[in-house]
């Protein structure tokens, strides 16, 4: 697991309390999962995603990532209908940990309103909400 | 670190490589007669190729599969303090008597008059585990623990559809085994996770705002994953209760309670055994087991079917029982792991007792022997295993991974790690009756110095273990590149 000093913080997207990601383009919203929650998990070897058609609740479980640790839920920060899915996490499950916020992503929801996604957290109150949990 | 001090040692252990690297073309085990009947071919839908088996000698087997059983660890080996697995010692008479012909020949389709013995066996082992736990009535239908849950929910599933309405919802603690949420939501109930207090035990406050008229019940292993007594669980059952839910007491720690807690009292509706971990018939290797369930009357009604009857001296199989859940499987389980937990119960007879003390009193001695060497996160008093985690080693880069391969080099089993769940890097120790002092000292000893080295040399704790004939695997590699075939 990474010292809090080393977490990689992204200011351009928005983080849930279970260490989700999620970035906005008009009513698609990108979901991954961030450094920390990557860190948490270790050596990813398998990610079970949504399938494409699928609808999501917020804060809910729609996947799982396994590690060679234990399995984790992948929960949806949104709700919607799921429009997209990473293929590329099949065969390379890794790029969870080598680039949770570009090549890691997880899937793509199509929202109704930003109702959910406003509701997240934003990168200050992120950092001092992963701060006290280290402590 | 000294060696020589622990029982982990070298020997002359002997290199073994896979089947297929021992074969050699043409080689066989036993010479099968010429065919004397005319050849008769399949059809080539049915066909296909064969799978490549390496040719090999009978000797070439049994002293392949001899030797990896050389490098193999078990609790006739040495200390298994696997927590939440409650590894103690098989007695070799368990064995002896499951192995008598009048129980190991015996077929479940024998008329009753000739099963006369294994019936009263039966109905015995179930008034033994009734005496155990104060409950009215038991089932010995289910074969493994998960399988005892299932019947559980079942029965509480079966009784909620017989008041007239179904609910939706289980409550589950944090601290719940794995298979609680699963056999809940095999019923169709969705679990609703319950968190646990600073004192590492659910509080009736957080069960009460949860608690409502469309939830079925609560599923609470009792002492928790972390060893701890759930002190408010009668508060919480009183809790449950009132709003027309029941209570699934999960037995897997009853190791921790046999002999001095009554269940009935504790409110639990509903409890499973893990005969392989409590009455200690044999362990791992996925089965055979038994996870017998046990009852109080408001659940009575609904147990499997076919039920052990007694009149007079007389004993049958009852199938009348017009609300039961019906049978969980054919026949009646894996019976000679039955006869196994009988053989234990009457065996130890009052002495259950001590069996209890000396789990607790041995997981306790750990603790105090470990205090200071390993961060405990919840000091509170535990039962019958103990939970510390790397937070200590992990300064020096060195993880709860690392602690347990180094163990292996020194000649222990290593605990469990990384559950439960709600403690991060957890190491839990559960030693069971089983251990002498003399042992326990022993592994102590050993934690101790593997916490003096990840300190003064850490590296050398992460390259471990050294002394077993194959060294630390790389998992993400052999999970990421499975190979599931030889050839």
């Amino acid at each position: 697991m990474k010292a809090y000093d080393d977490l990689v913080f992204k200011s351009d997207v928005s983080y849930s309390k279970t260490h989700e990601w999620a970035k906005k383009d008009g009513n698609i919203v990108r979901v991954g999962v961030d450094d920390y929650a990557q860190g948490a998990l270790g050596d990813i070897v398998y990610v079970e995603l949504p399938d494409v058609g699928d609808t999501v609740k917020a804060n809910a479980a729609c996947g799982s990532l396994e590690s060679t640790k234990a399995v984790s839920d992948l929960n949806s920060p949104v709700s919607g209908k799921v429009v997209a899915v990473n293929e590329a996490l099949e065969d390379s499950p890794d790029l969870v940990n080598t680039s949770p916020y570009d090549e890691g992503w997880t899937f793509e929801v199509e929202v109704a309103d930003s109702k959910d996604f406003d509701a997240m957290m934003k990168v200050d109150a992120y950092k001092d909400f992963v701060k006290n949990l280290e402590n | 670190m000294s060696q020589s001090r622990y029982p982990g040692t070298r020997g002359l252990a002997f290199k073994e490589p896979l089947l297929w690297e021992r074969a050699h073309e043409g080689r066989i085990g036993i010479s099968i007669p010429e065919q004397d009947v005319p050849e008769s071919k399949l059809d080539a839908s049915l066909t296909g190729p064969a799978p490549k088996l390496p040719d090999l000698s009978e000797v070439d087997v049994i002293r392949h599969y001899t030797r990896l059983s050389s490098w193999n660890f078990g609790v006739d080996t040495g200390m298994y303090p696997l927590g939440s697995c409650t590894m103690k010692y098989n007695p070799k008479i368990n064995e002896a008597v499951a192995s008598l012909p009048g129980f190991a020949n015996i077929h479940p389709l024998m008329p009753e008059s000739c099963l006369q013995g294994a019936l009263k066996l039966m109905y015995e082992l179930e008034q033994d585990l009734l005496k155990m736990t104060g409950m009215k009535a038991a089932s010995l239908q289910p074969s493994a623990g998960a399988q005892g849950e299932l019947a559980g929910i079942l029965m509480i599933h079966a009784y909620h559809s017989h008041k007239g309405k179904q609910r939706s919802k289980m409550i589950m603690p944090t601290t719940a085994h794995g298979t609680n949420p699963a056999s809940a939501a095999l019923c169709g109930y969705t679990p609703v996770p319950v968190e646990l207090n600073k004192d590492g035990v659910v509080t009736p406050e957080a069960i009460r705002e949860v608690m409502d008229e469309d939830t079925a019940g609560i599923m609470l292993t009792n002492p928790n994953t972390l060893g701890i007594f759930e002190n408010h669980v009668a508060e919480i059952s009183k809790i449950i209760h009132d709003k027309g839910g029941l209570v699934y007491g999960d037995g897997a720690n009853m190791n921790a309670l046999m002999g001095y807690v009554d269940v009935h009292k504790m409110g639990v509706d509903v409890l499973h055994f893990n005969v392989h971990k409590t009455l200690s018939t044999p362990h791992g290797g996925g089965g055979p087991g038994a996870g017998p369930v046990v009852v109080n009357e408001t659940l009575e009604p609904f147990l499997p079917v076919p039920r052990v009857k007694k009149e007079g001296d007389r004993y049958s199989l009852c199938f009348d029982a017009p609300l039961t859940i019906g049978r969980l499987q054919a026949f009646f389980g894996n019976f000679a792991i039955l006869v196994r937990a009988l053989a234990y119960t009457r065996t130890m007879g009052h002495m259950l007792k001590d069996a209890t003390e000396i789990a607790v009193l041995n997981a306790n001695y750990i603790k105090a022997g470990l205090k200071g060497y390993y961060n405990l996160p919840y000091p509170q008093a535990s039962l019958h295993e103990v939970i510390f985690n790397d937070a200590t080693q992990q300064k020096n880069g060195v993880t709860t991974l690392d602690i347990a391969k180094r163990l292996i080099d020194c000649g222990y089993h290593p605990p469990t790690v990384y559950f439960p769940l709600v403690v991060d890097g957890a190491l839990m120790i559960e030693p069971t009756e089983t251990e002498s002092k003399a042992d326990l000292d022993g592994f102590i000893e050993a934690m101790r110095a593997i916490a003096k080295e990840a300190e003064t040399n850490p590296e050398l704790v992460k390259d471990t273990p050294q002394n077993t004939m194959v060294s630390r695997p790389d998992e993400t590699l052999a999970a990421r590149q499975l190979i599931l075939k030889g050839e």
